[in-house]
C-alpha cells in the first residue's frame, strides 16, 4: 500500500508540474493525430490490395492500431520516462539520492517521473478500439472485456520487467541510451500482427521482447481470437518476468559502487 | 579551399574513429531501425503472395531486395537532427560555434559523413544476413553501382540541408514538436520509405514527383534494385543536385535570419 501512495504522491507532483504548459497538450494532441492519421493511411494502403493481412481483416487491424496506440501511450507515460531517468542518475551519479532513501528502491526508481499529456495516446488507443469493435459488430461479453484488461495489465508488466531489465545493465554498461533506438524499433513491428512473421522472428517477439504480449495478444482477447491457454501463458509469463526483473535489480544495485567510488 | 579540405578531412576522421569505439552502441542502433522495414518488408511480400505474386511491380523477392538497401539508405538519412538545435541552444553550445570561422553547416555535414563511413562498415554484416534471410532478387549492373555509391551521398546532403533548414524554426518557437512530426510523416509517406512510390495510388506519386523527399530516398535504392534506363539513372542525379542547391541556398539564408533572432542564454 505504501507503494501505491508513494506512486500517486508522484503522479500528483507530474500532474502539478504539467498542467502549467497547456499549451504542451495541444502539441501532443497535433503530435498524436498526425500519428493516427499517418496510421490509417498505412492501413487504407494495405487494404486497397487485400481484404485480409495474415488472417486479419481491417476493422481487427485497426483494433490492433488502438491497441498499440494505447500501450505505446501508457510506456512514454510512466515507464519509458522513469527508465530514462534512471539511466541519467546512473551516469550523473544522482542515483545514490535514490537508493538513500528509505523507499523499496525498485519502487521508487520505477515511479518518480509520469507524463500526463503522453496520456493522450492511451485515449486515442481506447477511441480507436472502441471504433474498431463498433465496426466489428460484435457485441463484446464480459468475458472478452476482462479477458482484454487482463491481457493489457500483463503486458504492462511485461514490458516494464524487461525495461528494467534492460536498463539494469546501465550499472555495468553506461551508454545504454541507444537501447531506446533499439526498444522503439522492435515496438514498431507490433503494429502487424505478429502471426505474420517468418516463425525466429515471432519468437523473437514474443519470449526475447514481451512485443506480441502487449499488443497482438490484448488485441486478440478484443476480436474474439484469445484462447485461455495464451492469456495462462501470459499470466505466466509476466509473473516470471516481474520476478526476475526484480532479482537482477537487485543484483545489479550489487555492482553499482556509487558515484563518488 | 585548403584549409576546408583539411577541416573535413580532420573532422570526418575524429567523427569515424569516435563512433568505430561506440560498436555496441551504434550496433544497437541500427539494429532498431532494421525492424521497421522488416514490418514493411513482411507485409508487403505477405500482400505480394496472396495478389497472385506482384504488387507495384515488386515481386516477394523484389520487396526483400528493395527494403534491405532500404536500411543502408536509412542510415544515410541519418542527419543532424532538427529537435538537437534546442538543446544547441539552451545549452550555450551554439554560441561557441558562432565563434569559429567555418560556417557551422560545414561542421555537421563533415562530422556526420565521417560517422557514416563508420555505418557503412558496420552495415556490411547486417546486410549479409538480411539477404541471407530474405533472398532478395538483385542483380546490378556496374553502372547502377556507381550511381548508387555516388546517390547515397547526394541523398545524404539533401536531407541535411533540409533538416538543417527545418532545425531553423527552432530560433522562433521551442514548441517544434508537431511541427517537425508532420514533416516526419510527409517525408515517411512521400519519400519510398514506408512502400515504393509505385505502390502508392497516382496522385501521391504525382505529389511525390514534386517533392525532394524521393531523390533522398527512393532514387537510391532504385538505381541499385529497380531497372532504370540509363538516361534517368543519371537525371536522378541531376535531381540530387539540384534540390542540394535549393535545400542549401534556402538554409543557409534560413541561418542568416536565424543568428539574428539568436541572443545567447546566459549571455
Amino acid at each position: 500500500m505504501a507503494i501505491v501512495r508513494l506512486w500517486w504522491n508522484y503522479v500528483r507532483v507530474g500532474v502539478l508540474g504539467e498542467v502549467q504548459y497547456r499549451v504542451n497538450f495541444l502539441v501532443q494532441l497535433l503530435q498524436s493525430a498526425i500519428a493516427l492519421a499517418t496510421g490509417l493511411i498505412v492501413l487504407a494502403l494495405i487494404f486497397s490490395y487485400t481484404q485480409t493481412l495474415g488472417g486479419w481483416t481491417g476493422p481487427e487491424l485497426l483494433a490492433l492500431m488502438g491497441v498499440h496506440t494505447l500501450v505505446g501511450g501508457l510506456i512514454h507515460m510512466s515507464i519509458q520516462p522513469n527508465m530514462e531517468r534512471l539511466m541519467q542518475d546512473v551516469q550523473n551519479g544522482t542515483l545514490d539520492y535514490a537508493l538513500i532513501k528509505p523507499a523499496d528502491s525498485q519502487a521508487l526508481v520505477s515511479v518518480r517521473e509520469f507524463r500526463l499529456w503522453q496520456g493522450v495516446d492511451v485515449a486515442i488507443g481506447a477511441i480507436v478500439i472502441g471504433v474498431a469493435v463498433f465496426q466489428l459488430r460484435e457485441a463484446l461479453g464480459w468475458e472478452q472485456a476482462l479477458g482484454f484488461g487482463l491481457a493489457l495489465l500483463c503486458g504492462a508488466g511485461m514490458i516494464y520487467a524487461f525495461w528494467l531489465i534492460l536498463t539494469t545493465g546501465a550499472f555495468w554498461w553506461v551508454r545504454m541510451e541507444n537501447l531506446l533506438e533499439l526498444w522503439q524499433g522492435l515496438y514498431s513491428a507490433g503494429r502487424a500482427p505478429v502471426g505474420i512473421y517468418p516463425d525466429w522472428l515471432r519468437y523473437g517477439l514474443t519470449f526475447l521482447v514481451p512485443v506480441a504480449f502487449a499488443v497482438t495478444v490484448p488485441a486478440e482477447a478484443v476480436t474474439g481470437r484469445l484462447t485461455l491457454e495464451t492469456l495462462a501463458g501470459a499470466v505466466a509469463l509476466a509473473a516470471a518476468l516481474l520476478i526476475g526483473a526484480r532479482w537482477f535489480w537487485f543484483f545489479g544495485l550489487k555492482h553499482y559502487s556509487g558515484a563518488s567510488a | 579551399m585548403k584549409n576546408l579540405l583539411d577541416f573535413y578531412v580532420g573532422q570526418m576522421r575524429i567523427a569515424a574513429v569516435t563512433q568505430l569505439q561506440y560498436r555496441a552502441a551504434n550496433y544497437f542502433y541500427m539494429i532498431g531501425m532494421v525492424a521497421e522495414p522488416i514490418v514493411y518488408l513482411v507485409v508487403w511480400s505477405t500482400i505480394a503472395e496472396a495478389q497472385g505474386g506482384v504488387v507495384g511491380g515488386y515481386t516477394a523477392g523484389g520487396f526483400a531486395a528493395y527494403y534491405i538497401v532500404w536500411t543502408l539508405v536509412r542510415n544515410m538519412n541519418i542527419v543532424f537532427t532538427p529537435y538537437g538545435w534546442e538543446w544547441r541552444i539552451r545549452e550555450g553550445q551554439l554560441s561557441g560555434m558562432l565563434l569559429r570561422p567555418i560556417h557551422p553547416l560545414h561542421g555537421d555535414i563533415a562530422y556526420f559523413a565521417g560517422w557514416k563511413v563508420a555505418v557503412i562498415i558496420l552495415w556490411l554484416p547486417i546486410a549479409a544476413v538480411l539477404a541471407l534471410v530474405f533472398r532478395p532478387e538483385i542483380n546490378p549492373t556496374v553502372q547502377e553501382v556507381v550511381v548508387f555509391f555516388i546517390a547515397i551521398w547526394g541523398a545524404y546532403l539533401i536531407r541535411t540541408m533540409l533538416l538543417w533548414l527545418l532545425g531553423m524554426i527552432t530560433f522562433w518557437t521551442t514548441r517544434v514538436g508537431a511541427l517537425f512530426e508532420l514533416y516526419f510523416a510527409a517525408e515517411l509517406l512521400l519519400s519510398g520509405r514506408l512502400v515504393p512510390m509505385s505502390v502508392m495510388p497516382p496522385w501521391v506519386q504525382a505529389l511525390s514527383a514534386w517533392m525532394p523527399f524521393r531523390w533522398a530516398f527512393q532514387y537510391p535504392i532504385e538505381a541499385l534494385v529497380g531497372d532504370l534506363p540509363t538516361e534517368q539513372l543519371w537525371l536522378g542525379l541531376g535531381m540530387q543536385a539540384l534540390w542540394i542547391v535549393l535545400a542549401g541556398g534556402a538554409a543557409l539564408i534560413a541561418w542568416r535570419w536565424a543568428v539574428k533572432q539568436y541572443s545567447a542564454v546566459g549571455g
